[in-house]
């Protein structure tokens, strides 16, 4: 992806992929050489977390941050993360927001420090195969209820539709007018289209290829 | 069949339920299947049925008790401690002969035991959950399009022999997602007009129905329940599905179900690359257990294998039905302990598939 900023926060509907996309962004950030640190802001979902790949990002020097709930015994997380003194040690972050309003309320509580802080992104990570936004009006309104648990306002669009294992170049292609539509009602650009690198349709604006990350034990490797 | 969408298990088994005409859920919050009750919050409203979290496990599956006794279809779901919560109205329901579907999505046990995926509750759900002679159809599924089909299913079987029927699933299946479709037909919200034992106003047109599970006369409870009985041999008659895979000239069957069928499909499809005469069993139906279809299966078979996310529960039911016959193992994993392929793969080996 062209043009990371120092924070980007990744936002979107349940199981559109962000915690994929989030994974994908640190390593590219750290494979160019700096610091990066991911922070799993994920309150809602208890499995397929960011906080899995600890091991993966240990790999690459990534720096990771979670809530202590999920895996622990804890039912309510605790979100003793030191944000704003992360932001000024000069290191990459990426916040992995849970999914819907819900999980956006997580980020209300730093939405004062993201404001203050200039070289911000927050995406809104959309994907058209998710049962309950298959509609771009429904995405849009999803991300207006998103903005206002967060207390922030979204920059850019990521086309992240994806069918899992099942996605192939019409799958992406087929996304790609829904995308536009979501841009058009969100007022925002459309910051990238994801795919795996043999499913990228030649047309995709802002083309951004990822690997699969999040994946079930029996998935072909 | 419509255009597919990426689905989490929950949701699925939540927009399943809506297609199959459930009218009315109720519910309680516990994790790994809360999913299912915060779509049908968004989802009930919009389709004109009722959805509506219960104060608790307890008061949840009595709705479902008193809303089944009007001839609704009707559903509720939790996860292992909640299903023990509800396991005297699922008794009081059975006893009523009425018709309600059930999801479990395990977690890991005893007590709150972990939110991590577990099959522990095999003998739990398979052997009725709650007390008294009584059956409760299970069903299975192995995929995220399995477990929606396996509602309807479920609601089917439900109304056909007018008993609760379980929809079994772990958390692993609960928040996976995979591509699903469902067909394009409208949404229509059950009624009672085919089930004239509902208790739904009689109009001064016929006598009351009763709803009621207590016999107090001794030789009245016993008829009930034979009668019952004769209901629960024409569903093992009839009603048993199973998956078998290259266990016709199979050495060593492996017997798994739900998530763990899959992990085990890929421990024997490695075997076979490596030459190894494995072969996968999985059981659809867990009660009625399919005795027929897992005998045919191992009719060549030298051992047999069973693997669950437990200490071994559905291995008594294997034995059982193949009235020990050949030798039976057991691999597993507990406390939301997932065993990975090459545990299993190893285990094959060690059973004597090495090549």
């Amino acid at each position: 992806m062209k043009n990371i900023r120092k924070l980007t926060v990744v936002t979107g509907h349940y199981g559109s992929g962000k915690t994929n996309f989030s994974v994908n962004l640190a390593l590219d950030i750290a494979a160019s050489g700096n610091r990066c640190t991911i922070i799993d802001l994920d309150i809602v979902n208890p499995y397929f977390r960011t906080a899995d790949f600890g091991e993966l990002f240990k790999e690459h020097d990534i720096e990771l941050l979670n809530p202590v709930y999920a895996n622990t015994n804890l039912d309510i997380p605790s979100l003793n993360i030191p944000l704003q003194s992360i932001l000024q040690s000069g290191s990459y972050v990426v916040i992995d927001v849970g999914g819907d309003d819900e999980g956006a309320k997580a980020l209300g509580r730093f939405a004062p420090t993201i404001r203050e802080f200039d070289d911000t992104e927050i995406l809104y990570v959309i994907n058209k195969y998710r049962y309950l936004t298959k509609d771009p009006e429904d995405t849009a309104v999803l991300m207006r209820e998103i903005q206002y648990s967060a207390g922030l306002l979204c920059t850019g669009i990521v086309n992240n539709s994806s069918l899992g294992t099942e996605t192939v170049t019409q799958t992406v292609r087929d996304s790609l007018g829904y995308a536009d539509e979501v841009s058009v009602k969100a007022g925002l650009p459309i910051r990238a289209t994801c795919a795996v690198a043999d499913a990228m349709p030649d047309e995709a604006p802002e083309p951004y290829i990822i690997h699969r990350y999040v994946r079930t034990l029996w998935d072909n490797q | 069949m419509a255009e597919k969408s990426l689905m989490k298990g929950n949701e699925a088994l939540a927009e399943a339920a809506l297609r199959a005409g459930c009218k009315c859920f109720f519910g309680y919050p516990i994790t790994p299947q809360t999913e299912i009750a915060a779509y049908l919050s968004k989802r009930m409203p919009k389709v004109g049925g009722v959805f509506l979290q219960a104060e608790s496990e307890v008061a949840a599956i009595n709705m479902v008790y008193g809303c089944a006794g009007s001839g609704i279809r009707c559903m509720t779901s939790s996860s292992s401690p909640g299903i023990s919560l509800k396991s005297e109205g699922i008794s009081y329901i059975a006893g009523a002969d009425l018709p309600c579907v059930i999801i479990d999505v395990m977690r890991g046990g005893p007590g709150l035991g972990g939110i991590q995926p577990s099959q522990a509750d095999y003998y739990q759900i398979t052997k009725g959950v709650g007390h008294g002679d009584y059956n409760i159809i299970v069903l299975a599924p192995s995929t995220v399009q399995e477990m929606a089909d396996s509602v309807t299913k479920a609601f089917d079987l439900a109304d056909k022999y007018r008993m609760p029927a379980v929809v079994l699933a772990d958390g692993l299946l609960g928040q996976m997602m995979e591509p699903v479709a469902f067909d394009d037909a409208e949404i229509v919200m059950s009624d009672a007009s085919k089930k004239p034992w509902a208790a739904n106003g009689h109009g001064n047109k016929r006598e009351h129905n009763i709803i009621n599970s207590l016999y107090l006369q001794a030789p009245e409870l016993e008829k009930t329940i034979k009668v019952r009985y004769e209901r629960y041999a024409e569903i093992e008659k009839n009603e048993t599905m199973a998956v078998a895979d290259y266990c016709d000239d199979a050495e060593i069957v492996v017997v798994a179900y739900g998530s763990t069928a899959r992990l085990a499909k890929s421990a024997v499809d490695e075997a076979r690359k490596l030459g190894i005469k494995a072969g996968a069993f999985r059981p659809v139906t867990l009660y009625p257990f399919p005795k027929n279809e897992l005998n045919e299966a191992v009719k060549n078979a030298k051992k047999v294998l069973v693997v669950e996310m437990s200490m071994g529960q559905m291995v008594d039911d294997v034995k059982l039905a193949i009235n020990c016959s050949r030798p039976v193992e057991f691999y597993g994993r507990t406390g939301g302990v997932i065993p990975a392929p090459a545990e299993i793969l190893a285990k094959i080996k060690e059973m004597g598939g090495e090549k």
